[in-house]
């Protein structure tokens, strides 16, 4: 481990070395000796601006985005759920769209402009879907939250900007923010607390509906 | 994960051509299946080749009345495009109906073609998978298969192709146009491009290692009512337990094409000729020497339901 600065040995590298371990004691003796390229981890450099400010690292080609952010930019409101692209805790804003910042790689990311939960508003001048949040209760344990207050944003840009959904009735109509509309294109961010209601009600207000 | 190296080069011919020399070597464009394998070490690759600077991004017409569609356009991008609504409705009602906004943010027309299987079993390390350890055997067959396919299956395999756009694809006879390291360029018929596994499940498109996709053009419109019918057991953000892609005709003809049912999208064109007779009588000979496993059985009588769901919803 080298002195990085980063947080050198986390506990799924501990698992998945010792599991790694484990593995290595049943192949057959002859593949031992040979150390693939593979082990070798490859570091690069990788300009990101990262909520407005230009971020330079210098990272193993494994980190993820998400990782990137947590654990090196220590930029620690995108949450670390599944890891797989399943829960959307991560939700991040790349280049104008949300994406899932745990799959994809930090390396891919040259130059893009990346907006965070923490660059969407700091306590004190909150973004208004974050108050809306806060308003309508839109959270029990608050860990989705900050993907869920992400993926909100860019929902109701993404209806703006005339992209349809599963639900939207006539493909050639401008979608509308309804309630079935903002379920459907929040369906990949998911609320083990089930705050739903709460979290259509507050997205809705912002939207400039009656909620 | 495995550690890797990586690039990104700028143009098709740069980035085939640093595949086909580099061991081991694959292409990442999206990379929302792809990552997602590297974690579970399903896919080990030394070297990442970074598509995303190939510029192949735009959705542009086909000198045929068509169009062609750019490898790298995002599933977002292809199913919000004005001329893929009005024209071809039903790939932007299976795109809609795939995976979640985050991820149709990312994924590509190409890579979505060549996503993997969820079979619960390749996915599962700790079993049998000759898709994911060639000759490790199924554990599928015998194990847990109410998602898994009813037709077009093997001993060695009984995997589904999991992806909507395909099925679309399919009923549309999109084809698929590839370059390889020397410049060589291939036309292929979507519905050539996956093959049945029979006892390679291993090997599961057209491509040969190496091959780049670079766009997929559409024929010029059908017309007809486009309708893509999806039943999963949630209402969003789910694989398709069956899907129906059709174009119906005013006086009742049309095509179709099923998915969640088979290792590639299910389309027989010798069973559309009974469209206008209704759904049994196409579903009676597009399942055809179908071998259901006792969990999946009840997929042929979904199949039949949808597509009656569908052919209603046309004629309405």
């Amino acid at each position: 481990m080298t002195g990085s600065g980063d947080f050198d040995l986390n506990r799924r590298e501990l698992v998945a070395g010792g599991s790694a371990a484990a593995a290595l004691t049943s192949l057959p003796r002859g593949a031992h000796a040979e150390t693939t390229p593979m082990d070798r981890p490859t570091r690069m450099k990788v300009s990101l601006t990262v909520n407005g400010q230009h971020r330079d690292l210098e990272l193993d080609t494994r980190t993820s985005l998400l990782d990137a952010a947590r654990e090196h930019l220590h930029l620690t409101g995108s949450k670390k759920g599944c890891d797989h692209g399943q829960c959307g805790a991560c939700t991040m804003i790349v280049d104008g769209r949300r994406i899932n910042a745990c799959l994809t790689l930090a390396v891919m990311h040259q130059g893009a402009e990346i907006t965070t939960i923490e660059g969407l508003g700091q306590p004190d001048t909150l973004h208004p879907m974050q108050a809306a949040f806060v308003k309508h209760d839109g959270y029990q344990c608050g860990y989705c939250t900050p993907g869920q207050i992400c993926s909100g944003v860019a929902v109701l840009a993404e209806i703006k900007a005339g992209i349809p959904s599963h639900v939207t009735a006539d493909l050639n109509a401008a979608s509308q923010v309804t309630e079935a509309e903002i379920r459907e294109r929040m369906s990949g961010n998911i609320c083990r607390c089930g705050a739903y209601s709460n979290i259509v009600e507050a997205i809705t207000e912002v939207a400039g509906r009656p909620a | 994960m495995k550690s890797f190296t990586y690039e990104r080069p700028s143009s098709p011919a740069e980035a085939a051509a640093a595949v086909a020399r580099t061991p081991n070597a694959k292409f990442i464009a999206g990379g929302t299946n792809l990552l997602d394998l590297m974690k579970l070490q399903i896919e080990t690759p030394a070297h990442l080749v970074d598509v995303n600077a190939l510029g192949l991004d735009t959705i542009e017409p086909t000198p045929e009345g068509g169009l062609r569609v750019g490898a790298l356009v995002r599933n977002t991008d292809l199913a919000a495009d004005a001329r893929v609504r009005k024209d071809y409705g039903v790939l932007s009602r299976a795109l809609l109906a795939g995976a979640s906004g985050q991820l149709r943010n990312k994924a590509t027309t190409a890579g979505n073609l060549l996503q993997r299987t969820r079979c619960p079993y390749f996915y599962d390390t700790a079993q049998a998978c000759n898709k994911r350890q060639p000759g490790s055997g199924c554990s599928a067959l015998d194990g847990i298969s109410r998602q898994l396919a009813v037709i077009g299956a093997s001993e060695a395999c009984i995997a589904t192709h999991p992806g909507d756009m395909a099925v679309a694809m399919r009923v549309l006879d999109a084809t698929v146009e590839t370059v390889d390291a020397k410049g060589g360029t291939r036309k292929i018929a979507i519905a050539d491009f996956h093959r049945l596994p029979g006892d390679t499940p291993q090997i599961e498109t057209a491509l040969k290692p190496g091959d780049l996709i670079t766009a997929v053009t559409l024929p010029k419109p059908l017309g007809g009512t486009h309708i893509y019918r999806k039943v999963r057991d949630r209402a969003s953000y789910a694989y398709a337990l069956v899907s129906v892609a059709a174009v119906v005709q005013p006086d009742g003809s049309g095509r179709v094409a099923f998915g969640g049912v088979a290792p590639k999208p299910w389309r027989v064109e010798a069973a559309e000729t009974d469209m206008a007779r209704g759904a049994k009588a196409v579903t009676d000979k597009a399942f055809a020497g179908a071998k259901p496993t006792h969990e999946n059985a009840y997929k042929l009588k979904l199949a039949e339901r949808t597509l009656m769901a569908a052919i209603t919803e046309a004629r309405a």
